[in-house]
C-alpha cells in the first residue's frame, strides 16, 4: 500500500533525549528514556510496543498533553514551544490525534454538529456563514462515508464503534493537520471495520500530505501500513528504520521476540519459544 | 436524558422515597390551609394538654340538651373511671383480702365491680397496708359510689348577700348536646406542647423551616464541595495540594465539634434559621469535594478530555462541558445526602441548645429541645416529641432511599 | 475418523430483551466434533460467537433461553437435563467454558489453592485436601505452571498468569469439551502465546478431548485449531479446515473477513485489505433472504427473496450461499488480477 520511500522529506518532528518520569524518590517511575527520534514530513511512521512501553506517553508529551520531564521536542526544526494557551492552540492545529477507544473519545452530552463546529472554529472559520459551514461539515462526512443529515441533532453514543471512529476522521479532514498521531486507531473495533478505517486515513494522507505517526501494538499492523518503524521497550527506542528493514530483517531480541510472539499464516508459528 | 428519567422513575426504591417525601411536602403544605393561626400562639394555660377535641365547658352548660338513653351509657363512664392502675390496685385489695388470684380478670369491668362490692369494706386492715394505701382505697371507693349514684348535677349560683343557692340548671346523666351547637371547639391532634401551643400546627411549620435550613445548608455545602472539587481535581498542582490541605484541616477537627464552636461563637439574637443553615453548609462540604476531586482525577485523563483540549477550549470550557455533565449524577446523589444530614444535624445542634433562636420560628431540632427541657419523655407526653421524631426520620429515610434508587440507575454495578 | 465427542443439532436459542422481544442469537446451528480436533468460530463482533458458546454449555439463565436443538457430548443428550443436573454433573466435568474476562473472576481473597479445593471438592467430596494438593501440583506442573502459585493470591500473579491458571483450574477435572471464548484478547501477545500453548499443551496430553476456540483474530485461529466454522447474524455461513478457510475462503462473507487478516510476512503487505460494507442486520426482524445479502456485493434479487440452507461441497466443506463455489472462485480469481 504505502511506497518505501527512500528520500526523506524536511524532519517534522524530532525529539533529543525525551523523558518522562512520574512520581519521585522511590517511587519514580521512569515511563520514557531518553529518545532521540526524527519523523520526516509525509511519513507513516509506527511506534509499536506492548503495554507498558511507554509508546502511549510519549504520544501523550508528542501531543503536548503531558509535560516533557527533560529533554526537548523539536517542531519543523525549532524547539517546540506551548508554554502559553495561544501558543498551544495554534500547535494543535497542526498537530492531532485519533485516540484508541472510540467509545471514550467524545463527550457523550455534546452533539455530533458541536464536535464538528469546533474544529471549523479552530481553523478560523468561526464567522463563516452558515451554509458555508454546514457545507463544509457535509463534505467531511461525505469523505468518511457518513450522511450529515442523518448525523446532525445526534450524539456520539448513537453511533457504532466504527462509525464514530470515521467521525474521527472527518474531524481530522477538517483540521487538515500537518502531524496526526493515532493512537491504536483500530485495536478497539472490529476487524472487518479496520480496513475501513486504514483505507480513509491513507486517502487523507494522500490529499493533505500530513505526517502520521501510529502508535500501536500490533506489529503486523505496523508492517502493512508504515514508512518506518520505532520499536519501543521498556521507555527506550531499542530498534528503527525503515519498516522492511526493522521487521523482516529484526536486529535486537526485543524486535526478534515481538514477531516471534505475532501469530503467522505463511510460515510456521513457533510456540515452543515463551 | 429521557431515558435516565425513564430509568429513575422505574427504580422502585427512588420512586418510594419519593413518594414518601411528596406525601410530607404535600401535608405542610395542605395543613395550614385548613387549619390556619400562628403556630406559635399560646392557646393553652396548662402544658402538655393530650391530643384530641377539645369542648368549652362552659358553652356545653350552656346549650340546649337532648334527653338519650343509651343501654352501655353507665358501663362506658365506669370504664372511663377506673384507669388500668385502679384496677391492678383493687386486684391487691381483694387478693389480700382473701379471693382466689384466678378469680379476678381486671378486664371484665362489671365482675370486677361486682367482686369489689361483695367484699370491700373499709374497717378492714390487710396486713401490710399502709394508712395512705387505706385511704386511697377509700377515695377509690368513694368515686366508684358517686358513679353508682344516678342523681343529677345541679348548677347553682350563689347569692351575694344572702349565701343563698339558687338552682339555675341540671345536668342529668341522660342529657346530650351536639357538639356543633358548642361556640368553643379546638381540634388538637397531637395536642399541645409545653408553651400550650398546637403540637400540629408548629410540626407543621417547623419541619417547613428545617427542610428549608436541609435545602440551603445543602446546596451551599454542596456548591462549596463542588467547586473545590473540580478546581483541585481538574487544574491539580499547587491548586490541589493548596485545597486538599483546607479540606484535610476541616475533615480532621470533627464537622460537629466545629459546628457547636461556630454556633456557640454566635450570639443567640443573630441566630436565626438562615445562619445556622449557613454555618451547616460552610461545615460539611468535605467529603463532597473530597469525592468530586477524585471523580475528576479519573475523568481528566479520560480521552474525550483530551479531545476537547486538542479542539483549543480553555479550562472553564472544558470543566463546564467535559467534567461537570460526567459527574452530574454524583453530584445529585450529593446534594440529596448533604441536605439529609443538613436537616440531622440542625436537630442535633438544636438539642444542644445552639439551634436558631426560640422565639421566631421552631424548627424540628427546637421541638425536640423543648420536649427534653420540659421532661415530656420521662412524664410520658409523648406526643410532644414522637411526631417530631417520626417526621425526621421519615424526611431522612425518604431522601437516603431516593439516594440509594439513583445510585442504582447510575452505578448499574449495584443492580440487582 | 475419531469418535465423536460433542454433536450439535439444529441449536437454537434466544435473548428475551426487556421490552419482551425475541432475539434468536444462535440460529439452527449444526456442528460435530471429533476426539482430539479443535474448532475455531470466527465472526464479526455481534454475530452470535460468544452466544453460540453459552448455548453449548447447556445451561441457561436470562436472558439467553432454549429455544430447540440438541446437544449430545459423548452419548448423552444434556439439552433436555434440568440446569440443576447441568450444574453439578455436566459443567466442569464434561465440558469447561472460559469467558472473555475470566481472569477477573478470580476472587481476591482466596488462594489459588482454594478455587481448585472447591471445584475438586464439588465433584469428588472423599478426596482430602492433600490429595488434592497434590494432583493439583501434579497437573500445574505438567502445564509448565510453578506449583508456587497455588500459593498465591489472584492479585500477585499478572494477567497471563493469572488466565493461565483460570484455564488450569477450570479443566482440573479433565472435561471432554474446552470451550474458550476469546481467551488471550486483553492480553499481550507474549502472554497471548502462552496461552496458546498452554491450551495445545492440554489438548496433546490428553486432559482436554477437544476443544472450541472462539476469537475474531483469524491468524490466531488459523495457529490453534484443525476446523473453522464462520458465523454470521447466528448462522453458520461456512465450514472448512482452518487452511482452506485462510487460503481459500468460498462464502462472500468469509472472504470479506479474511481480506482483513494482517502479519507481519512478507508479502503481506502487498495484499489489500478489504472491508465489508454495512453493519450486520438487526436480529430482532432478520431477512427473510440471505441474511448477508444486504452487504454482499455478488447478491442478485433471489438472495434477498428465499432463505438458503447449508451447502456441501469439495470434501467435507459446507457454506451457505445460492452462487456456486466453482462460480465463486472464478470470480475471486478475476478481481485478483
Amino acid at each position: 500500500m504505502s511506497s518505501n520511500k527512500t528520500h526523506h522529506g524536511p524532519v517534522c518532528l524530532s525529539g533529543r533525549g525525551v523523558t518522562k518520569v512520574y512520581g519521585f524518590g522511590s517511587r519514580k517511575t521512569v515511563a520514557v528514556d531518553h529518545v532521540d527520534f526524527d519523523f520526516y514530513e509525509g511519513e507513516i511512521v509506527s511506534i509499536v510496543g506492548e503495554s507498558g512501553s511507554g509508546k502511549t506517553t510519549l504520544a501523550k508529551m508528542l501531543l503536548g498533553l503531558t509535560s516533557v520531564t527533560e529533554g526537548q521536542i523539536y517542531y519543523q526544526g525549532k524547539p517546540r514551544d506551548i508554554r502559553t494557551r495561544k501558543k498551544k492552540k495554534e500547535y494543535w492545529t497542526n498537530v492531532q490525534a485519533i485516540f484508541q477507544d472510540p467509545f471514550s473519545s467524545f463527550n457523550v452530552f455534546s452533539k455530533i454538529d458541536t464536535v464538528l463546529l469546533d474544529c471549523i472554529n479552530m481553523r478560523g472559520g468561526r464567522h463563516l456563514p452558515r451554509d458555508k459551514k454546514i457545507e463544509l461539515m457535509t463534505e467531511a462526512c461525505s469523505f468518511v462515508n457518513l450522511k450529515f443529515e442523518e448525523l446532525t441533532n445526534k450524539y456520539p453514543f448513537e453511533l457504532s464503534g466504527g462509525q464514530m471512529q470515521r467521525l474521527m476522521i472527518a474531524r481530522i479532514f477538517l483540521l487538515k493537520p500537518k502531524v496526526l498521531l493515532a493512537d491504536e486507531p483500530t485495536s478497539m473495533i472490529d476487524a472487518c471495520s479496520r480496513a475501513t478505517i486504514l483505507d480513509m486515513l491513507m486517502n487523507l494522507r494522500k490529499e493533505t500530505g500530513m505526517t502520521i505517526i501510529f502508535i500501536t501494538h500490533d506489529i503486523g499492523l505496523a508492517y502493512y501500513v508504515s514508512d518506518s518503524v520505532y520499536i519501543m521497550e521498556q521507555g527506550k527506542i531499542v530498534e528503527y528504520g525503515s519498516a522492511d528493514e526493522v521487521i523482516l530483517n529484526p536486529k535486537t531480541y526485543n524486535t526478534k521476540r515481538l514477531i516471534s510472539d505475532v501469530p503467522k499464516i505463511y510460515e510456521v508459528w513457533d510456540l515452543s519459544t515463551v | 436524558m429521557k431515558n435516565i428519567f425513564y430509568q429513575i422513575f422505574h427504580s422502585q426504591k427512588f420512586v418510594a422515597g419519593f413518594s414518601i417525601l411528596m406525601i410530607i411536602l404535600l401535608i405542610l403544605f395542605i395543613y395550614p390551609l385548613i387549619f390556619p393561626g400562628d403556630p406559635l400562639q399560646m392557646i393553652g394555660l396548662s402544658s402538655f394538654s393530650k391530643p384530641g377535641i377539645y369542648v368549652s365547658v362552659y358553652d356545653a352548660i350552656d346549650s340546649e340538651p337532648s334527653t338519650m338513653k343509651l343501654p352501655d351509657a353507665d358501663v362506658k363512664r365506669l370504664m372511663k373511671k377506673l384507669s388500668n392502675e385502679d384496677r391492678l390496685a383493687m386486684k391487691e385489695w381483694l387478693v389480700a383480702t382473701g379471693t382466689p388470684e384466678d378469680v379476678i380478670d381486671i378486664l371484665d369491668t362489671d365482675g370486677l365491680l361486682k367482686l369489689w362490692k361483695d367484699s370491700y369494706d373499709p374497717s378492714l386492715k390487710p396486713e401490710g397496708m399502709t394508712l395512705a394505701k387505706r385511704n386511697y382505697y377509700k377515695r377509690l371507693n368513694a368515686s366508684l359510689e358517686k358513679a353508682f349514684d344516678y342523681s343529677r348535677i345541679i348548677i347553682a349560683t350563689k347569692d351575694e348577700e344572702t349565701g343563698e343557692l339558687n338552682e339555675e340548671k341540671t345536668v342529668s346523666s341522660n342529657d346530650y348536646i351536639n357538639i356543633n351547637d358548642v361556640a368553643n371547639v379546638v381540634y388538637l391532634p397531637l395536642g399541645t406542647d409545653n408553651f400550650g401551643a398546637d403540637v400540629a400546627k408548629k410540626l407543621v411549620s417547623a419541619a417547613k423551616t428545617s427542610i428549608m435550613i436541609g435545602l440551603i445548608a445543602g446546596s451551599i455545602a454542596t456548591f462549596i464541595g463542588l467547586t473545590f472539587g473540580l478546581l483541585a481535581g481538574y487544574v491539580g498542582g499547587i491548586v490541589d495540594d493548596f485545597i486538599m490541605f483546607i479540606t484535610n484541616l476541616f475533615t480532621v477537627i470533627p464537622g460537629f465539634i466545629l459546628l457547636i464552636l461556630i454556633s456557640y461563637g454566635i450570639d443567640q439574637d443573630k441566630r436565626g434559621a438562615a445562619v445556622v443553615a449557613l454555618v451547616i453548609g460552610v461545615t460539611s462540604w468535605t467529603w463532597t469535594a473530597r469525592s468530586v476531586r477524585s471523580q475528576v482525577l479519573s475523568l481528566r485523563n479520560r480521552d474525550h478530555v483530551n479531545l476537547s483540549k486538542l479542539s483549543g477550549h480553555g479550562l472553564a470550557r472544558i470543566i463546564l462541558t467535559d467534567i461537570l455533565p460526567y459527574i452530574a449524577s454524583y453530584v445529585v446523589m450529593a446534594l440529596i445526602l448533604q441536605i439529609s444530614t443538613a436537616i440531622l444535624a440542625e436537630a442535633q445542634l438544636s438539642m444542644l441548645g445552639l439551634g436558631p433562636k426560640t422565639t421566631e420560628r421552631p424548627t424540628l431540632g427546637l421541638m425536640m429541645n423543648w420536649a427534653m427541657l420540659y421532661s415530656a419523655h420521662t412524664h410520658g407526653y409523648w406526643w410532644a416529641y414522637f411526631p417530631v421524631l417520626l417526621f425526621i426520620a421519615l424526611i431522612s429515610f425518604s431522601l437516603n432511599l431516593m439516594n440509594t434508587g439513583l445510585d442504582q440507575v447510575f452505578n448499574p454495578t449495584l443492580r440487582d | 475418523m475419531g469418535k465423536t465427542i460433542l454433536e450439535v443439532k439444529d441449536l437454537t436459542t434466544k435473548y428475551i430483551t426487556r421490552f419482551r422481544e425475541d432475539v434468536y442469537a444462535v440460529d439452527h446451528v449444526s456442528l460435530s466434533l471429533e476426539e482430539g480436533k479443535s474448532l475455531g468460530i470466527a465472526g464479526e463482533s455481534g454475530c452470535g460467537k460468544s452466544t453460540l458458546a453459552l448455548s453449548l454449555m447447556g445451561y441457561y439463565f436470562p436472558p439467553l433461553h432454549y429455544v430447540s436443538g440438541e446437544i449430545i457430548i459423548d452419548g448423552k443428550n444434556i439439552s433436555k437435563m434440568d440446569p440443576d443436573t447441568i450444574r453439578k454433573n455436566i459443567l466442569g466435568k464434561e465440558i469447561a467454558y472460559i469467558p472473555q474476562a475470566a481472569m477477573n473472576a478470580l476472587n481476591p481473597t482466596q488462594r489459588i489453592i482454594s478455587f481448585i479445593e472447591d471445584v475438586i471438592h464439588a465433584h469428588y467430596p472423599e478426596m482430602s485436601r492433600k490429595e488434592i494438593y497434590e494432583s493439583a501440583r501434579k497437573r500445574f506442573e505438567e502445564l509448565n505452571l510453578s506449583p508456587a502459585v497455588l500459593e498465591k493470591y489472584p492479585v500477585e500473579l499478572s494477567g497471563g498468569m493469572k488466565q493461565r491458571t483460570v484455564i488450569a483450574i477450570s479443566t482440573i477435572l479433565s472435561p471432554k469439551v474446552l470451550i474458550a471464548d476469546e481467551p488471550s484478547s486483553a492480553l499481550d501477545v507474549t502472554s497471548q502465546k502462552m496461552v496458546i500453548r498452554m491450551l495445545k499443551n492440554l489438548m496433546e496430553k490428553g486432559y482436554i478431548k477437544s476443544m472450541i476456540f472462539i476469537t475474531h483474530e483469524l491468524p490466531l485461529l488459523y495457529n490453534v485449531t484443525d476446523d473453522i466454522m464462520v458465523m454470521y447474524a447466528g448462522q453458520i455461513v461456512e465450514k472448512s479446515t482452518a487452511k482452506d478457510m485462510i487460503f481459500d475462503p468460498i462464502h462472500p462473507y468469509s472472504k470479506g473477513l479474511m481480506g482483513s487478516i494482517i502479519v507481519p510476512e512478507a508479502g503481506a503487505r502487498n495484499t489489500k485489505l478489504t472491508a465489508i460494507p454495512g453493519t450486520p442486520p438487526n436480529l430482532k426482524k432478520p431477512p427473510a433472504g440471505c441474511r448477508f445479502a444486504e452487504r454482499c456485493k455478488y447478491a442478485f434479487n433471489e438472495c434477498k427473496a428465499n432463505a438458503v440452507g447449508l451447502k456441501d461441497f469439495d470434501e467435507g466443506r459446507s457454506y451457505r450461499c445460492l452462487i456456486d463455489s466453482a462460480r465463486l472462485r472464478e470470480v475471486y480469481k478475476n478481481e485478483q488480477q
